[in-house]
């Protein structure tokens, strides 16, 4: 393993994506329901972003609307800046970004069944790729593919390029995704939910040749996720998101130790542990607010446990509390406060005093 | 849980198989998917037993096998399914023992995944509740039926006025919280969770975990608690069997299972979750190489041994049982067996 991670403060890459300030919309029968609400973030090379949120959080649309994959109507993007490179692709075009998806910036989705196409062999749809990004010709696009469907571990790779997807399992096939957006040696790559669809021990399995492949290619990547435990694993810093808003942005280390943000601590404190059986799980009240009905001021403020009257009227301001740490919330003193004071009980934290001083250790 | 281990469902030498059949018209048999091949153990009153594996292994299959879902011509289900003295594999047989079926039936319900597609869409919620209720012919009369669905209705935490309305107007943990309801009706003993929480949202999960805990306190119920969500089923299970390719190859308290699995698949299983602390991110974890073979023609002997970084000739040729290897702590492993497995990392 490469030494970082601990802190965030990794060796810095140049910033290859700037989100700055995004809105999307979408028209519905029921009038504009803004799915992402001024969002910030950016992202270096070689370093890994983790977006946490629950479905409808927009986690997804924003990066939909990073790869310019919505289709406007009825999407509308009517503010914000997607800086790639420092080239602002919401004002790229069409035909100009074709050249930049799948090559330069690719996607890893969740679903690996439906995101090959059954009617081609893999030779067709890898070759394919390098054929349009690259210019190569046949014969050697397909000494490449092979190359690199060896290279992510699929085992007697000459053999089974020729193959269809549905004879790959869904473990093979996320490899075969993986393969694909490779071999374009992409600069960033936007991973969402890559492996909630395979079991366990496919997932450690894909999760580690993520994290090598980003070692040998030095690719930034965008990790979408639910799990609270895979970010753990993977992410360098990560981004909690709720009703289509930053609630809190820290390094991995930071968010799981010091927490700031009650939907954060919410999240935190409902995943069952293993250390914690037969007790009630803590769980947040209530449900995620209707896009088209989202509460004035703080959307989360229906469900938190730390509400204030000004909770209603206006959302927060962004308070720093470290470079790599920010915050949106009106009550973010008190729920530090308790935190710090050992008050509420957080699971990863308390594993973190007792149990993870050696294992920290054998890492050095 | 329940002080005195009495078991309420048995299983012995459980088996479910598929029957593979090719051509049109005379239908050959050309083989057999040894879904579930011999399951011995025992679910006790009032506790609740994880059964974890991954994708293929044969767990929700089990699950529905024991509840007679499979029609015959689908499946080969044999072996013996206990519960009440009686073997519910064989009743299906004849129509007399269907009569006697049918009461047990009401012991014996289902929660599945998918909240989304186990509700008929054009039901009313009111409705979707009372069916198993007029099957079953337990209360006449609209006005008890319509009781009882409120109450149902109050119990799993949503509001009696909701009886009115459809499926859709409802969000992932409420419809999940119906089918618990709909489960709930026949006042069930022993109720199969097929992957209850795997479609929800994660702050809704907590939800719906306890209040499945709760009603198990309130109603008595013995839940067989499918998943892979492994923390997940640590959290609710007593106990926890850990299935590979049709077999269990582990079964042990959750606590013991997670600290000191003995089983190379399940050490393996379990160091694959991922764990929720930034710190332990660097931790060793042990990689499976390869897929799971096919239940078609799954391997000889221990059918982990294709896989298995400590498979030596005999797990090759001779199927392992599944034996006592500590106190209340049942492995199948050859090398477990004759210990001379090495010392694992964790403990």
């Amino acid at each position: 393993m490469v030494e970082h991670s601990q802190d965030g403060a990794k060796p810095a890459g140049e910033t290859i994506l700037e989100v700055k300030d995004l809105v999307v919309q979408f028209k519905t029968e029921d009038g504009i329901v803004t799915a992402v609400d001024g969002l910030s973030y950016s992202l270096r090379r070689g370093e890994t972003l983790g977006i946490v949120g629950e479905s409808g959080s927009g986690k997804s649309v924003t990066n939909m609307a990073v790869m310019r994959l919505l289709p406007e109507p009825p999407a509308i993007i009517p503010r914000g800046q997607i800086l790639f490179k420092g080239k602002d692709l919401l004002k790229t075009a069409k035909s100009e970004m074709r050249k930049f998806r799948g090559n330069q910036i690719s996607m890893i989705f969740q679903d690996p069944m439906t995101s090959l196409n059954p009617f081609l062999r893999i030779s067709t749809q890898l070759v394919e790729t390098l054929e349009l990004h690259q210019n190569m010709g046949r014969k050697a696009a397909e000494a490449k593919a092979i190359e690199m469907l060896e290279r992510v571990g699929i085992p007697g790779a000459p053999r089974r390029f020729k193959q269809y997807p549905h004879q790959f399992s869904g473990g093979m096939r996320q490899r075969v995704m993986i393969a694909m957006m490779l071999l374009n040696d992409p600069e960033l790559l936007i991973a969402d939910e890559p492996t909630t669809a395979l079991d366990v021990t496919i997932q450690a399995q894909i999760l580690d040749l993520l994290k090598d492949l980003q070692r040998d290619f030095n690719t930034g990547i965008t990790l979408i996720t639910h799990d609270l435990g895979v970010v753990a694993g993977m992410a360098d810093k990560i981004m909690v998101m709720y009703s289509g808003k930053t609630m809190e942005a820290a390094s991995a280390l930071e968010l799981f130790e010091t927490p700031a943000h009650p939907y954060t601590l919410g999240l935190l404190r409902s995943i069952p542990r293993a250390d914690a059986t037969g007790q009630r799980l803590y769980s947040i009240p209530g449900r995620p607010p209707d896009l088209n009905r989202r509460p004035p001021g703080c959307p989360f403020a229906p469900r938190c446990d730390f509400v204030r009257d000004v909770c209603n009227e206006r959302f927060p301001d962004e308070t720093i509390l470290s470079p790599s740490h920010r915050v949106y919330c009106h009550a973010t003193d008190e729920v530090q406060s308790k935190v710090k004071a050992g008050l509420i009980d957080i699971p990863s934290r308390r594993e973190a005093q007792e149990g993870a001083a050696p294992a920290a250790g054998e890492g050095a | 849980m329940s002080d005195s281990p009495k078991p309420i469902i048995s299983l012995r030498n459980f088996r479910v198989h598929f029957p593979i059949r090719e051509g049109v018209v005379f239908r050959r048999l050309k083989g057999m998917v040894k879904a579930v091949d011999g399951l011995n153990f025992d679910i006790y009153e009032g506790e609740t037993l994880g059964l974890v594996g991954e994708s293929g292994c044969g767990k929700s299959t089990t699950g529905r096998g024991i509840l007679q879902l499979y029609r015959p011509g689908v499946a080969h289900v044999s072996g013996e399914v206990l519960y009440k003295g009686q073997n519910l594999n064989e009743l299906g047989r004849s129509s007399k023992g269907l009569n006697v079926m049918r009461p047990l039936r009401r012991d014996l319900q289902i929660i599945f995944q998918d909240p989304y597609a186990s509700l008929n869409p054009r039901m009313t919620v009111g409705n979707i509740i009372a069916e198993p209720l007029k099957v079953h012919e337990l209360i006449k009369g609209e006005a008890n039926l319509m009781k009882r669905v409120r109450e149902l209705l109050e119990v799993v935490g949503l509001s009696p006025a909701m009886a009115k309305r459809y499926p859709h107007e409802f969000s992932g943990g409420q419809r999940q919280r119906l089918g618990i309801a709909r489960a709930l009706s026949l006042n069930p003993r022993f109720i199969v969770c097929d992957e209850p929480i795997s479609a929800l949202d994660v702050s809704i999960q907590a939800q719906v975990m306890n209040l499945m805990s709760d009603l198990q306190e309130r109603f008595d119920l013995t839940y067989l608690f499918i998943a892979h969500d492994l923390a997940a089923v640590k959290h609710i299970s007593d106990r926890i069997a850990v299935m590979y390719l049709g077999k269990v190859v582990e079964l042990a308290g959750g606590d013991e299972i997670y600290d000191r699995p003995m089983h190379p698949y399940s050490q393996a299983l379990i160091s694959a979750v991922p764990i929720p602390d930034p710190r332990a991110a660097g931790k060793e974890r042990i990689l499976l190489e390869g897929d799971v073979p096919s239940p078609l023609s799954p391997p000889s002997g221990c059918r982990f041994h294709t896989r298995c970084p400590f498979a030596i000739d005999i797990c090759k040729t001779k199927e392992p049982e599944l034996l006592e290897a500590a106190p209340a702590h049942q492995v199948a492993c050859h090398r477990v067996e004759d210990g001379s497995l090495p010392t694992h990392v964790k403990a």
